[in-house]
Formats: C-alpha cells, structure tokens, sequence
C-alpha cells in the first residue's frame, strides 16, 4: 500500500509531484480500481496524488464540435447528464451499468480507460464514438485516439506515474445517427460483462452511411469490428446485412475460455448475435427519427 | 501519520491515520463506529456505504484521506435522541432485516436515494439499491422496506 497521500491543486502541480517522486508517485481519480490493486500489491507506487480537487476537470460540455468530459467526471454524472443523453446515449448507457450506484458515484470514465480492461464498458462506448484522450505531460498536452491508449489487459500506455489524462471528447452523434449499446451479464448489476458492444451508425435513405461497432471483452482490448465496419457501407438496413456484419464481426472475436465468463466458442457466438441486434437496434433508431 | 479533518455525524472530528487507511477502517477502527459494515471488502456488496457530502460510496475502497474536509454520514448519523430514522423504523417493521450484516449498508443506499427522488417506482428502488448485496432475505422486504420509508417521508413531509 502507498505510504504518503497528497491532493494536487493543478494538472502542473500532479505532474511536478509525479516527477518528483520519480516513478514513486501515481494518480488516483475514485480510486474504486486502484485501492484493490494495491492492496492486491499490483501497484508498486508508494506515494498516491489525489486529482479530484484540482479544479475545472468536472466538466461536460460541447466545445468547438466535441463533447469534451473531464478527468473528474464519474460514470454517475455521464449516466445522468442530459447532454451525454442526447448526443453520445451509449456512453450513458454504458456508464450507468458500471458497477452499482456506489462504484458509479466515485468511479471516473477517465480511470475506467486507464485501467486498461477489455470489459471496462464506458470505454467500450467510447471506441465506437471514436474518443480522444488529451493527455497532459511536462512537455505540453497532445489528444490519442483511444484504440492507441490500450496495449494489453490493464496495461495503458500512457503511464500514470509520469502523464495525466486530462479529458476525454468525441463527436455528438447528429441527428441522422442512430446507436445501441448491447451487454451480456450474469446478472443486472455489480458484475463485469460476459460481452458488451456499442454501435453507432448514420443512414442515407436506406442505406448505411457508415457504421462504428465496438466489443469487448473478446480479446486483451476492446476493439472495432472493421470487417463488419467496412461491409456495412452502402448496404440497405435489412435483417440479412445486420447477420452478416454480426458473423464478419464474430470471425475476428478470440475470447478465451473463463470460468466466469463462458467458453470461448458462446462468446464468439454472442458476438455474432448482439452485433446483429446492436446495430439493427441503432439502424431502427435512424428510421424511428422520420 | 497524516491527520484527517472531517466532519462525521455533525461533529468535526480530527484523526491521525496511516495514509492508507480506508474511510471504513477510520471509522470504525480509530471512531468506534461499527454501524458501518465491512463484508466483502471489495465494493462490491455496499454493506460499508456511507455518504460523503450526501453521495453513497462504498467505504471499504475508499482512501480515508477523500474525506479530508468533508461531511461523511453512517449508519450511526440517522437517528436522532435515540428515535430510529424513519427509513430505520421501516426496516424494522418491514422485516427487511435477517441477519442485519447489509442492513446499515442498505439503509444508507436508501438514504441517498431517497434524498434524490423522495417518490421513486418500484423499478427506481431496486436500481437504487443495486449496488448492494443481502444473502438472506430475498431482497423483497428490503423493497417494502424502501417504498414504506419513501410514504412514510412523504408524509411527514406534507404535516
């Protein structure tokens, strides 16, 4: 366990108290994660530095085409927040089935990225919204796509003893999208899913413009469905095209067998079945608009 | 040491702790206050809930030092002159309460909620109360339980 608790007052002063401990130091947001880590003895940091009380990283709001959520922000405020609700619903939806209301309420959707969970459902939603992470380092601040952040299972790539992620954004989806958030679990609440997938689509007439699937966790990182993306351009929203783009989709899944989430062989099935219904759910939100 | 400042209960009060310790273990450890439960220890069953500044968290995972300079309330803050709480007394007469180990837990879970949304739906309780975990009763008492305190507040609300 860590040995000393401090509260940065600023994105600068986390990172000058990250530097100087010299790899010592890590950032806790709500820490639902982290606190068992470390008492697991899975986080070799020493020194904890508290970025909840920095101030101005609560925030959500549409900024210069992006809905941009701060580092602070918790999954409770993004299941609540009306603007999230309009114009990103997976996210909401994802991020009112983390955990139950109490992990919701200290949890951060920034924390669940850096975590680096393939199940971490909030960053399953924000694949498919295609999200950037700004992240804030000595030398200045630059934004990652999401996809670069994951490397493996609980592994990130940016390193929380040295950068800070700062926000989250992401294009609000218009008024031509359509999106749905599908999750499979052992139970409604306080269990991690067996499968969850998050699509988002636009449509011209009766045909798909473009479509986002994201899933996990069928493999070390949750990932996009591009065969299935790539197939579903140009093909009119019918039964048959929602199969096919869930067997695409299934073909690239590789899950493991779990004890506690299933064989291999179900979940690569259920792939194939909550695309299909994930993005026929998303496509009928488009037509249900007219 | 670090010296945590916090107010619990309504009383300021002003700890020396390990800077690892979890809210759960200050209070109940260096405060006497047992009320609070720890059962899995992992924030996955609620039986620890209390609420810092009105939010329900799961004390058991939560660094001691996030109270610095808060307002925490547990089980032991509702009552007032030795009178159950109202949402206490409908457990009670609920019998929502076998073995009693997540009751304190379910009762703050309830707390909060009911401070959200004082007339919540049956579907709006068990959401409210999912976070938290009863190996006993079934969990159909403790959705009276909760439906009877939100009357009965409503009630002494309109008095």
């Amino acid at each position: 366990m860590w040995q000393e608790y401090l509260f940065a007052t600023s994105v600068e002063h986390a990172l000058e108290l990250l530097s100087r401990y010299e790899g010592r130091a890590q950032l806790i947001a709500g820490g639902t994660d982290l606190v068992l880590q470390s008492q697991r003895g899975e986080c070799p940091a020493t020194v904890m530095v508290d970025i909840i009380r920095i101030p101005g990283l609560n925030h959500i709001q549409e900024q210069d085409g992006h809905i941009v959520i701060g580092a602070q922000v918790t999954h409770a405020q993004i299941a609540a927040s009306p603007l999230i609700r309009e114009k990103a619903p997976i996210l909401a939806m994802a991020c009112a089935q983390v955990g139950g209301p109490q992990i919701r309420n200290a949890g951060t959707l920034v924390g669940n990225v850096i975590n680096a969970q393939p199940a971490a459902d909030g960053a399953v939603a924000l694949f498919a919204l295609d999200a950037e992470l700004e992240v804030a380092t000595p030398e200045g601040r630059r934004w990652e796509p999401i996809a670069h952040v994951y490397r493996g299972v609980g592994v990130c790539t940016i390193n929380p003893c040295q950068e800070m992620v700062t926000a989250v954004r992401f294009r609000p989806l218009t008024g031509a999208c359509g999106c749905n958030y599908q999750r499979l679990a052992r139970r409604k609440a306080l269990t991690l899913p067996t499968l969850v997938v998050a699509a988002v689509l636009e449509m011209t007439g009766d045909a798909i413009k473009w479509a986002r699937i994201a899933i996990g966790p069928v493999a070390p990182t949750p990932y996009r469905a591009a065969d299935a993306e790539a197939y579903l351009i140009g093909k009119k929203a019918e039964e048959s095209v929602f199969a096919e783009a869930g067997q695409l989709a299934a073909a690239k899944a590789r899950p493991r067998d779990s004890l506690i989430r299933g064989s291999g062989e179900y979940r690569t099935a259920m792939v194939g079945v909550l695309v299909r219904r994930a993005i026929a759910a998303a496509a009928q939100q488009c037509y249900g608009r007219r | 040491m670090h010296t945590l400042m916090m107010n619990v209960n309504g009383s300021d009060v002003r700890v020396d702790i390990y800077p690892d310790e979890t809210l759960a273990e200050v209070l109940r450890d260096r405060l006497g206050l047992i009320g609070t439960k720890v059962a899995c220890g992992e924030g996955e069953c609620g039986a620890c809930t209390v609420l810092i500044d009105g939010v329900a968290v799961t004390s058991c995972i939560t660094p001691a030092m996030k109270a610095h300079g808060r307002r925490v309330v547990t089980i032991e803050g509702l009552s007032e002159d030795k009178e159950l709480h109202v949402i206490q007394q409908a457990f009670v007469d609920a019998t929502a309460s076998q073995c009693g180990y997540c009751t304190p837990g379910f009762i703050m879970a309830t707390k909060a909620l009911l401070d959200a949304n004082p007339n919540p739906t049956r579907d709006e309780i068990m959401h409210g109360i999912s976070g938290n975990l009863c190996r006993c009763t079934g969990y159909y008492q403790i959705v009276d339980a909760v439906a009877l305190a939100a009357k009965r507040l409503a009630e002494e609300e309109q008095s």
